[in-house]
């Protein structure tokens, strides 16, 4: 081969058939800043035309750049402004109808989820805030694609207790009214801190308002490929070979992705926003970011020496991914969903990875508490106390944490709770039942760290 | 618009033939073509302009991975500008 190398073109090969390398995500965030109105119905007519027409060729349009360049790309996806900003307008309308004309929305164009049922409250409440949240657990029990978040704190801003709170009683609430179905509501609900306005990725997608009418973004992914190509080393190599190595992987991954995202935003004559530099994992055997952090190795993920693995990881894969992309943003970073993840599922059932540990790898890694089954006993104050935890470690840190959780409502310990397909399933993990209802019940704002004032 | 053609699988007698007129009948122009033994197993790669190809990729890439099954090996087509992204700067 003259232009390229055959041991280039087999590695991408290989990449692509044998090691789960894809293109996670192609989502268009639309802003629904237009659609204000103070009749709900005349609002939800608005949302529902404004998704339908901008949105109308995603799914072909993405499928042919996937068939033409033989590359795979998994999802097709939605983000919108925060529903709450559109509420505030229409003091008597319910919620939930917004809820149903973004599902109805998306199903109309064929993508696989719509993110945004969700508010920004991470110093207070505006207009329409508290009754977005408090419809959460009927919005996401009637429809079936919608996902919903809700930023609760920032480094600027510190955290906003009385929304975590709330927060716990809804994440037990939306499980509880999905009780019937593995209580899968709980699995659309995230609960950020510092959540990006630009992110891809679900259930935690919404579009911020700084952002423009109408974009781009895409999430690339690739566990699978970093594993292998770890695999690959010799056991004694040094730290540096495996960050040189993954850094040098992510840039391929990368680079497929803003390939995408170039092409994408061409075709549909819509403006890129950014490539999210993630390693998120699937239930797949070998697409893992735990099989990663073992291949540097671990027995098993969750044993001491997992959060420098994952440290390691992050890092590198910002490194490698930076130069490969016009635009970075979203989470970039790796991903550690248990139930998503075989290896973290695995860890989780044979009482390697506890939450304690998942808790101080959210400090170092993407991410946070994700897709986490509890018993269905955590009271709401236990899960507000998580949240405050996570989100705490966020604000200080300067980083995105976040809370996904399922209560298994009416299952015990050991049980295992199937979502199937991408959700995956998750053994429940056992979390400490000691009360912080006191410190829960307080309310007020918790101040912003001395790391906000860099004025 | 150039395309790389990839098969991969246990060697057997005419996958040359077999891939090769399928280019033919789809008015795919052959450029480079070469033949290895990667990992114990046969492996082609061909380099082939696609642009004057007379059906849809998506049927493109249909008869291939026909052919492939046929075969019994693994066939993939991947545009050029692909493995562009990956490996050059």
């Amino acid at each position: 081969m003259s232009m390229i190398n055959t041991r280039d073109i087999m590695e991408t090969i290989d990449m692509i058939t044998s090691e789960n390398l894809d293109v996670r995500t192609v989502t268009m965030g639309i802003s629904l800043l237009d659609c204000i109105d103070s009749d709900p119905k005349i609002a939800c007519e608005k949302i529902y035309q404004k998704i339908t027409t901008k949105a109308s060729n995603l799914v072909p349009v993405v499928e042919k750049i996937s068939a033409d360049y033989g590359i795979p790309i998994v999802n097709k996806r939605i983000s919108v402004t925060p529903i709450a900003m559109l509420l505030g307008a229409c003091p008597s309308a319910d919620p939930v109808e917004f809820a149903k004309t973004l599902d109805r929305a998306a199903k109309k164009v064929g993508v696989n989820f719509i993110g945004g049922y969700g508010a920004l409250v991470h110093k207070g409440f505006s207009a329409g805030d508290k009754r977005l949240i408090e419809s959460i657990p009927e919005a996401l029990a009637c429809t079936d694609i919608v996902c919903s978040s809700v930023n609760i704190g920032s480094t600027k801003s510190g955290i906003n207790m009385d929304a975590v709170r709330m927060m716990g009683q809804i994440v037990r609430k939306t499980a509880e009214r999905t009780a019937d179905n593995m209580c899968l509501g709980a699995a659309k609900l995230v609960v950020f801190c510092n959540a990006p306005e630009d992110n891809p990725f679900m259930a935690g997608a919404f579009h911020g308002v700084g952002e423009p009418d109408c974009e781009i973004h895409v999430g690339v992914s690739g566990p699978g490929a970093v594993r292998a190509a770890l695999a690959k080393l010799p056991k004694d190599a040094p730290v540096d070979e495996v960050a040189e190595l993954v850094k040098r992987t992510a840039f391929k991954i990368t680079r497929l992705g803003q390939l995408v995202a170039s092409l994408a935003s061409e075709q549909l004559g819509v403006p890129a926003g950014i490539i999210d530099l993630s390693l998120a994992p699937t239930p797949a055997v070998g697409d893992s970011v735990a099989n990663i952090l073992e291949e540097m190795g671990l027995e098993s993920c969750g044993c001491c020496g997992t959060t420098a693995c994952l440290a390691l990881l992050n890092d590198a894969v910002k490194k490698g991914g930076v130069m490969a992309s016009n635009h970075v943003g979203g989470l970039s970073g790796a991903f550690i969903p248990v139930s998503e993840d075989d290896g973290m599922i695995k860890a989780a059932s044979c009482g390697s990875l506890t939450i304690e540990k998942l808790e101080a790898m959210t400090a170092v890694c993407s991410v946070g508490i994700d897709m986490v089954v509890i018993p269905g006993d955590a009271t709401a104050e236990v899960i507000s106390g998580l949240i405050a935890d996570e989100a705490a470690i966020g604000m200080v840190n300067s980083k995105t944490t976040a809370v996904r959780v399922i209560p298994a409502i009416g299952h015990k310990a050991g049980d295992i709770l199937d979502f199937g397909g991408l959700l995956g399933y998750a053994p429940i993990m056992p979390i400490s039942q000691y009360a912080p209802d006191v410190f829960i019940h307080r309310g007020g704002r918790l101040p912003a760290p001395m790391q906000a004032l860099k004025n | 618009m150039k395309a790389v053609i990839t098969v991969i699988g246990k060697d057997t007698v005419g996958v040359v033939a077999r891939i090769s007129a399928v280019c033919s009948k789809l008015n795919i122009n052959i450029e480079d073509m070469t033949q290895s033994i990667m990992q114990e197993m046969f492996c082609m790669i061909m380099l082939v302009d696609v642009s004057g190809c007379n059906v849809d990729q998506a049927v493109m890439r249909a008869e291939f991975a026909r052919v492939g099954e046929d075969l019994q090996m693994q066939v993939n087509v991947t545009r050029q500008e692909v493995f562009d992204a990956m490996h050059h700067i």
